[in-house]
């Protein structure tokens, strides 16, 4: 090996031979490609995925529809009628959209038994629900990060408290629980942060298992060497290695979290009349299902609408965010 | 004498005795093989039309570096590669046509006709089984012997392969043995059923060199006794150098060179095999190999960066006395020396360098970094003392996070103790990736988007970006391929002395250390065995333990490994330790084991009707 190189100068061509650059084994940074960052990576990967695509624009097209059709605080209103006011029935309530020929009618998803526009309602319940469900997988998923996080990574006895501490949440059941606190919540905002105080359980548990195994990895090591502090490992090495379990954890909260606030509603516990929400919708008119079906249908197949496309896309972002997804760049 | 000549095409055309001719037996031969997979990022072909033939009571090693499809040819005799495998060509074990057979046939085949020993002993032993149930499950399976007598035809292997006290050893488990007693066990399952070939695929990568010197003793006379032909998978020039009578080296799925050992060895004609012998440390010619250099002189009045005195690590264990990893250890680290601290698996050496780092604390004695005593000192106090202090590990998969990228990982010292702005670290990073050969673009980009050579190249950039007086490279090259390493150390070489900063160099590799390092140390089961100046500890070892050490590490010649293998040999009968080999007589072993499976072919019926699995010529 020849080599003319003076140490005090750093050449910047490479010490190799040619030889040595023919036959070495090592990869050959190719320069030419473009370089994507790790986001940029997650978001290219994102849209390719075509569940999570079709999703996407389900969720966001309820969503939408939901806070413009009758309005939501600033958001001014397109629909003319109100979940409230009891009008005229029409055709005994029977929904008036039609497919072919195609038309909206005064009544596109029918009217309740009392004759209230029942889009309107709907469009209220699925506000009410995703608001809900948002709120506590944002709230339930931070929490439990974090007492996830900290168990893991600092072990000893804040592990042990904060673990029985989550033991003791888990074996309580979550419906009654989540009825009493639902009941003491006044208004949506409180119920979503009741439930989330009841949901980060299975999360924490998860991310303190995956914290236990990254945290003895040689990138922990080697970050501790150099000084690098405990939050600063936990928050910059260790979470970010997470994320994948995060944010599938996270997507899966939100619709149990449709579900969960469904039920309680269903049951009587969750949000309270004169407001409504899909689970209260179908719990109102259980008993109609054989003579005015849609009552029934409609809060239905939004929950299926919102659960499915939360879940497609928890999908997606979990094989966005895998990094040995190593696909070549075209 | 086989000639290996260039054609005009630049191929390699093979002729001469180093090939089997026609007529001789072959027991495991490959004709034109062809390997590809399918993966969901298009086809991988990984062999690329591979000849190659092993005669009985032959050593034939492959050899080659990651991915140049060593291990994937030889699983093919097996035919035990995945289900997105396509393979073309053909594989003749014992006469067999692999393709061919019927996976009943195929499964009698393997075992009986061909055994297999893998690289990691404690992984290819099932861990919840006892040596003993495993040894007589394979004779069962392959209707050997049965019960009682299989048993006790299994006390005899392990007799054979020299583990102590058979018997005891029969009822424990995998975890229980040592890793060379391991391995001893996965070979007398191999020879249990008395194939007529083994593949070797790195039987040694795993273990300590005076190990590996036992197993290779091992080996070679299992082939010498039994008459099996041995078709040796490794990276390890020494190795091949110690064990082979035919080499072939492989490049990218091909074999690019082939020869007798001592033709490949000694005058290789392929550039590869050239660069590839070039980038290979030898033990014994010290300095100036390969042109790495360092500065000969340190300063003897130099400050000392690591002063250790009667240093014990204790690990605690739940319910049980504290195990001792290290043991009244005294030496020191002066500024610009660097000091090898070699010594074998458990020997304590990890242990010392974790503890410098301030990762473990020291049970008693005293550890001063750079002047500092740190034994007892708190996590905050320690913080402006890491600063000083660089460290690169052994895996570079690992120790670069994966989900930084490159540039944050070399500026991530800078950040963490506050040093610069933002502009000063961007151009702290380039002038590093400048350092270590890596184009500046690279900043940008993820550790998975680069070899493994150059990720550990990044971590000796990290290591330096605060210039540390001291650094402490953990077996900084040990994960890595020879070619790759020898580019490694060459930077890591002119980085020392271009910055000179002081280095604890942990390694097993003696030859790397005889390389690099002023001053040796060498440790053993956590107590320092010897301790002194590089020309002292590798040419002229005092203790019984340094010097089996030394005489155990393989050279890539033939001729010199043979000289040294017979001066260890020697040397063991001197120091009363014993020679490792089949303890066996070998047409007594063949008698009996053909005997047995005459008897249980007897019993046995053949399911599909065909005889060739346990039909013995």
């Amino acid at each position: 090996m020849t080599d003319s190189k003076r140490p005090d100068e750093p050449d910047p061509t490479p010490v190799a031979s040619p030889v040595e650059e023919a036959y070495s084994v090592e990869k050959q940074i190719d320069l030419s490609q473009k370089s994507y960052s790790q986001g940029q990576l997650v978001v290219r990967r994102f849209f390719r995925h075509k569940g999570a695509m079709v999703s996407l624009f389900v969720l966001v097209f309820v969503t939408v529809m939901a806070f413009t059709s009758i309005g939501y605080g600033i958001i001014p209103n397109w629909w003319d009628k109100t979940f409230y006011d009891a009008g005229a029935t029409v055709d005994g309530g029977r929904p008036t959209m039609q497919l072919w020929p195609f038309q909206i009618g005064e009544h596109p998803f029918g009217q309740d038994t009392i004759g209230k526009d029942y889009f309107a309602l709907t469009m209220r319940g699925t506000q009410r629900s995703l608001i809900v469900a948002f709120a506590v997988g944002l709230l339930s998923t931070i929490i439990g990060t974090i007492i996830g996080a900290v168990a893991g990574f600092f072990r000893g006895w804040v592990e042990a408290i904060l673990m029985r501490v989550t033991d003791l949440f888990i074996i309580i059941p979550l419906l009654v629980l989540a009825a009493v606190v639902g009941k003491m919540a006044e208004g949506i905002w409180w119920l979503a942060l009741m439930l989330s105080l009841l949901t980060w359980t299975g999360l924490a548990r998860l991310v303190r298992g995956e914290v236990l195994s990254l945290r003895e990895r040689e990138f922990v090591t080697a970050a501790e060497a150099i000084g690098t502090g405990p939050w600063r490992i936990i928050f910059k090495h260790i979470l970010p290695n997470t994320v994948g379990t995060i944010i599938v954890s996270a997507t899966l909260a939100i619709a149990a979290t449709i579900l969960l606030e469904s039920a309680l509603s269903f049951l009587g516990y969750g949000v309270q009349a004169p407001d409504t929400s899909l689970g209260l919708l179908i719990s109102t008119y259980q008993n109609a299902f054989l003579t005015r079906p849609w009552l029934f249908w409609w809060p239905g197949l939004m929950i299926l609408a919102i659960a499915l496309s939360v879940n497609f896309l928890g999908d997606g972002l979990r094989d966005a965010f895998d990094p040995r997804q190593n696909r070549t760049a075209d | 004498m086989t000639t290996t000549t260039q054609s005009d095409s630049g191929q390699p055309v093979y002729t001469g005795s180093g090939t089997p001719t026609g007529d001789e037996e072959v027991v495991l031969g490959f004709s034109d093989v062809d390997v590809r997979f399918s993966t969901e990022f298009g086809s991988v072909h990984a062999v690329k039309g591979v000849d190659l033939k092993v005669r009985p009571g032959e050593v034939v090693a492959l050899v080659g570096e990651s991915g140049s499809g060593k291990s994937v040819t030889s699983m093919t005799a097996m035919r035990l590669l995945p289900r997105n495998a396509t393979i073309g060509g053909q594989v003749d074990v014992a006469g067999k046509e692999v393709g061919r057979l019927k996976e009943s046939s195929m499964r009698r085949l393997r075992g009986n006709d061909v055994a297999m020993v893998f690289q990691e002993p404690m992984t290819a032993l099932n861990p919840v089984l006892t040596i003993g149930t495993q040894m007589v499950e394979s004779m069962e399976l392959h209707g050997v012997a049965r019960g009682a007598t299989a048993w006790s035809r299994a006390i005899e292997l392990l007799g054979m392969v020299g583990i102590p006290e058979p018997e005891r050893q029969m009822k424990k488990y995998p975890h229980e043995l040592s890793g060379g007693q391991r391995q001893r066990v996965v070979i007398a399952i191999a020879i249990s059923c008395d194939p007529k070939v083994i593949i070797a695929d790195e039987p040694t990568t795993a273990l300590d060199v005076t190990v590996q010197a036992d197993i290779l003793d091992l080996l070679r006379s299992l082939k010498d006794k039994l008459n099996t032909g041995i078709l040796l998978i490794t990276h390890n020039m020494g190795v091949v150098a110690d064990m082979a009578d035919r080499v072939a080296v492989m490049f990218k799925g091909e074999i690019v060179e082939r020869g007798t050992v001592e033709e490949v060895l000694l005058h290789p004609n392929h550039e590869y095999t050239k660069m590839l012998l070039g980038s290979v440390p030898r033990m014994g010619h010290g300095r100036g190999q390969m042109g790495i250099s360092v500065k000969e002189e340190v300063d003897a009045d130099a400050p000392l960066a690591i002063e250790l005195k009667n240093l014990v690590i204790e690990y605690q264990r739940l319910g049980k006395a504290p195990f001792r990893a290290v043991d009244d250890v005294s030496f020191d680290v002066r500024q610009g020396e660097i000091v090898g601290l070699v010594g074998e698996s458990g020997s304590g050496k990890s242990t010392i360098g974790r503890c410098a780092l301030g990762l473990i604390p020291a049970a008693s004695g005293e550890f001063r970094l750079l002047g500092e005593n740190i034994t007892g000192m708190k996590r905050s106090a320690l913080k402006p003392l890491r600063k000083r202090i660089g460290v690169i590990f052994q895996d570079p998969a690992a120790s670069l996070n994966p989900r930084l990228p490159i540039g944050e990982c070399i500026a991530e010292p800078l950040v963490v103790h506050k040093v610069g702005s933002r502009k000063s670290r961007e151009d702290k990073v380039y002038e590093l990736l400048d350092a270590v050969q890596l184009p500046r673009e690279v900043y940008n980009r993820y550790p998975h988007e680069v070899s493994g050579g150059q990720r550990q190249r990044i971590s000796v950039a990290r290591a330096l970006t605060l210039d540390p007086e001291l650094l402490v490279a953990d077996e900084p090259t040990s994960a890595l391929d020879v070619s790759v390493q020898a580019r490694v150390l060459k930077i890591f070489s002119d980085l020392q002395e271009q910055f000179g900063f002081a280095c604890l160099f942990i390694s097993h590799d003696l030859a790397v250390i005889d390389l690099l390092a002023h001053k040796v140390v060498v440790l053993q089961n956590g107590k320092v065995v010897e301790a002194g100046p590089r020309e002292q500890i590798m040419e002229n070892p005092q203790q019984d333990y340094t010097q089996r050490l030394i005489a155990a590490a393989p050279v890539p010649d033939p001729v010199e490994q043979g000289r040294r293998r017979r001066e260890r040999h020697e040397l063991l009968r001197e120091q009363g330790e014993e020679i490792v080999e089949l303890k066996v007589d070998g047409e007594q072993f063949h008698q009996s084991a053909a005997q047995a499976k005459g008897e249980a072919q007897v019993v046995e019926v053949d399911d599909d009707g065909r005889t060739d699995g346990t039909t013995r010529r």
